[in-house]
């Protein structure tokens, strides 16, 4: 059993409107899992059915190989992207609460937040009521709640909204953290460097459909398109592009350095090994810059959405 | 996993805790008594103001008919003219001048009586008048035709009827006050609560809605879960306020009226006459037996076991209505279009109780309303004190607890997708296509 989390052909519909159409995922146990896609798409849907918020019209859930039973809550944390707290409720008496909700006893919920509060250094906001932070530290007892009851499955959609850049980085360095003592971690976002950073399999869902799953690297390879980005240096550089242009595709590129004359992006065909355009281009010029291009996430993301 | 004794703790607490709460429920007995004392200040002051009423009476024939009273003093004038009468009695500031003019015979008398005053006088002292010109009339022609004083007097019979139901139970004019203010009670106080407190439960889901922490409690437990919480919860901090409010009130009742020695009775002068009437007739000390033996006839039992029952059953049928709505709408603005549907049959049970209930208390009607489950609570609470078949509370109440399943149901559906829908106002085709979500 390596998925921790299996969706077999899961359907909804409200009213006339078919808000997923037989999407199955598998998330495997210990990944960092993105579920991609544009706004509308549904995967809040799809993430509410794991949730069991909301009952699926067809199609099956699996948790760590049973069907969802409501003792699975416990087992899930989820912190949603539509989320707040009791505004008038003390921050610890606030956490406590959600904490028993999910299962904890009071003692044990208690030694718990005692333990994040002081690895996030905010042990003195114990007595202060929500409204009285700002959205920021707000997000921060959110994190820990969503935790706390150290899931199996952690659900985050849009985690990183309302950080500064060095919040969003301890969070992240915590979710990784999470990741590496056991958890498996489904990532809902819009923000395709977090996805480049973290995730290491993506679904990318697409008006209701899945149109797309499976190892990020093994997409990313599956989308290559054999196009090296090259910086040369020589003195008769017209003669050289001329050369390379009469054997290969050459599309002018731009990037960041020092004292290149010639920056192209040079497409091989399937024949054509990288060597083999190296040994080429060391004949002709001086070579400073020699990379393959490899599509971002953001890319495939446009590319696969426009497609469909 | 039960998490329904966590939720309602936190309700209750978060409830009971809050600052506005607290304020309500110290301040709003304090006010309410000042409120009663103020009244009764007022009206006995009103009372106690002295009246001075001239009397040119060119007939004579009223010589001894206007005694002073406690208030009221008659002067009577003699041999002035009636310009000149008006004037005295302006310069005089009285309250004004009753004027009979001279006429031949008694029968052409209905229209030489007149009262001259500077503003309109007040109801009850006209109709006091006239009562006493009347009777003197009367008694006057009585005599004329013959008719002794004292045949006149012995023709007055006061009637009290004596009532007894056809098992011989004894029962009086007093029972049915008893009986009418412990249904008016109970039947206003479940209407007083589901109003109050119904509100307090919309607006706390509003406020889970607003805050966005819905999402977060309901991936933890079943929304009928924290429906339900809610519910219990807000009531449990309701049933404290109301509590609070009877304590505090009595206490503060009798501690205002024996510092300032003002009669707060006072102040509800319309249940009084009718107490009064029920006096007169017995003396005061019968009429303590007689409230004694009327609370004792009540069916004690009955009325405290169906109160139980019909209380809750009423106040959770409308209550869950009440979540529904919250969990429909983003704020308290938008909840106006569903109100109306559900104070609509609370407001005409209310009615009903009122004015059906009194006149007839198993006439049709009334045995109609308090089987409708929605004016049933409170018609049926009204109409207990004066003896229901038990048939009839058990029917009346099965379907009350079957109404409420539904609208739990109901409210659930709603409540379950309503929660997770902002930004826009549902329309009741929405809520319709919600229920099949």
């Amino acid at each position: 059993m390596n998925d921790l989390l299996v969706a077999n052909s899961v359907s909804k519909n409200f009213g006339n409107f078919r808000a997923l159409n037989q999407v199955s995922i598998a998330v495997p146990k210990g990944s960092i899992f993105g579920l991609l896609g544009p706004n509308g798409a549904g995967k809040t849907t799809l993430i509410r059915i794991i949730n069991q918020i909301t009952m699926p019209d067809e199609g099956s859930v699996l948790l760590d190989g049973q069907p969802l039973k409501p003792e699975h809550i416990k087992d899930i944390g989820y912190l949603p992207e539509e989320r707040g707290l009791y505004k008038s409720m003390k921050v610890g008496e606030q956490c406590l609460y959600l904490a028993q909700l999910k299962g904890l006893s009071k003692s044990e919920a208690k030694s718990r937040l005692k333990y994040w509060f002081d690895k996030l250094e905010i042990g003195d906001w114990w007595n202060k009521k929500i409204q009285e932070l700002s959205k920021g530290q707000a997000q921060k007892i959110q994190f820990v709640v969503t935790v706390l009851h150290k899931p199996k499955l952690l659900i985050f959609d849009e985690p990183f909204s309302g950080f500064d850049p060095i919040n969003a980085n301890l969070i992240k360095d915590e979710i990784l953290q999470l990741r590496d003592e056991g958890a498996t971690v489904i990532f809902s976002t819009h923000r395709m460097e977090s996805v480049e950073e973290l995730c290491d399999h993506i679904a990318l869902i697409h008006k209701s459909n899945k149109v797309l799953d499976g190892k990020l690297n093994d997409i990313k390879r599956q989308y290559k398109t054999n196009t090296f980005e090259v910086g040369l240096q020589s003195n008769n550089s017209d003669a050289v592009v001329a050369d390379i242009k009469n054997k290969f595709d050459v599309l002018p590129a731009t990037f960041k350095n020092l004292n290149d004359d010639i920056k192209l992006n040079i497409k091989i065909n399937d024949t054509t090994s990288s060597n083999d355009l190296l040994s080429f281009l060391t004949s002709r010029a001086e070579v400073h810059h020699f990379v393959e291009v490899i599509p971002s996430a953001s890319d495939i993301f446009i590319q696969t959405v426009k497609n469909n | 996993m039960n998490h329904l004794p966590l939720i309602i703790k936190r309700e209750y607490l978060t409830k009971v805790k809050n600052k506005s709460f607290i304020v309500m429920t110290f301040l709003s007995p304090i006010i309410m008594i000042a409120l009663i004392a103020v009244v009764a200040y007022l009206s006995q002051l009103n009372n106690d103001k002295e009246r001075t009423i001239s009397i040119l009476d060119e007939t004579g024939y009223f010589k001894d008919v206007f005694q002073n009273t406690e208030n009221t003093i008659y002067t009577k004038l003699n041999g002035l003219s009636l310009e000149d009468a008006i004037a005295l009695v302006k310069e005089k500031e009285d309250y004004g001048l009753l004027y009979v003019s001279a006429v031949d015979s008694l029968e052409a008398f209905a229209d030489n009586v007149k009262f001259y005053s500077e503003e309109s006088p007040s109801l009850t002292i006209m109709s006091n008048l006239e009562r006493k010109i009347e009777k003197h009339l009367r008694d006057m022609k009585l005599q004329k035709d013959g008719v002794t004083f004292a045949q006149i007097e012995a023709s007055n019979t006061s009637i009290d009827i004596a009532q007894e139901s056809f098992d011989g139970q004894k029962s009086s004019k007093i029972d049915n006050i008893v009986k009418l203010a412990f249904g008016g009670i109970a039947g206003y106080l479940l209407f007083m609560f589901i109003i109050i407190y119904g509100n307090m439960i919309m607006r706390s889901v509003i406020e889970e809605k607003t805050s966005r922490i819905i999402e977060v409690i309901i991936s933890s437990v079943k929304p009928i879960q924290l429906m339900m919480g809610k519910i219990i919860g807000t009531s449990l901090a309701g049933v404290t306020q109301f509590a609070i409010w009877v304590i505090l009130g009595g206490l503060l009742m009798i501690i205002v009226s024996s510092i300032f020695g003002i009669d707060l009775t006072q102040a509800s002068a319309p249940q009084q006459e009718l107490m009064n009437q029920a006096m007169q007739a017995e003396g005061a000390q019968a009429m303590a037996e007689n409230l004694f033996t009327a609370i004792s006839n009540l069916p004690i039992i009955n009325l405290v076991i169906a109160f139980i029952f019909f209380f809750i059953g009423g106040y959770l049928l409308y209550s869950s209505l009440y979540a529904a709505i919250g969990a429909a709408v983003d704020n308290e603005t938008d909840t106006q279009q569903f109100m109306l549907p559900i104070l609509m049959p609370l407001i005409l049970a209310v009615y009903v109780g009122v004015f059906t209930v009194i006149e007839d208390p198993h006439g049709t009607v009334s045995t109609v309303f308090s089987f409708i489950p929605f004016t049933s609570p409170v018609v049926m609470l009204m109409r207990i004190p004066f003896g229901v078949p038990l048939w009839q509370q058990g029917l009346s109440l099965l379907l009350l607890i079957g109404t409420f399943i539904f609208a739990v149901w109901f409210a659930a559906k709603i409540y379950r997708v309503g929660i997770l829908m902002y930004g826009k106002k549902p329309t009741y085709k929405e809520l319709f296509k919600w229920l099949k979500y």
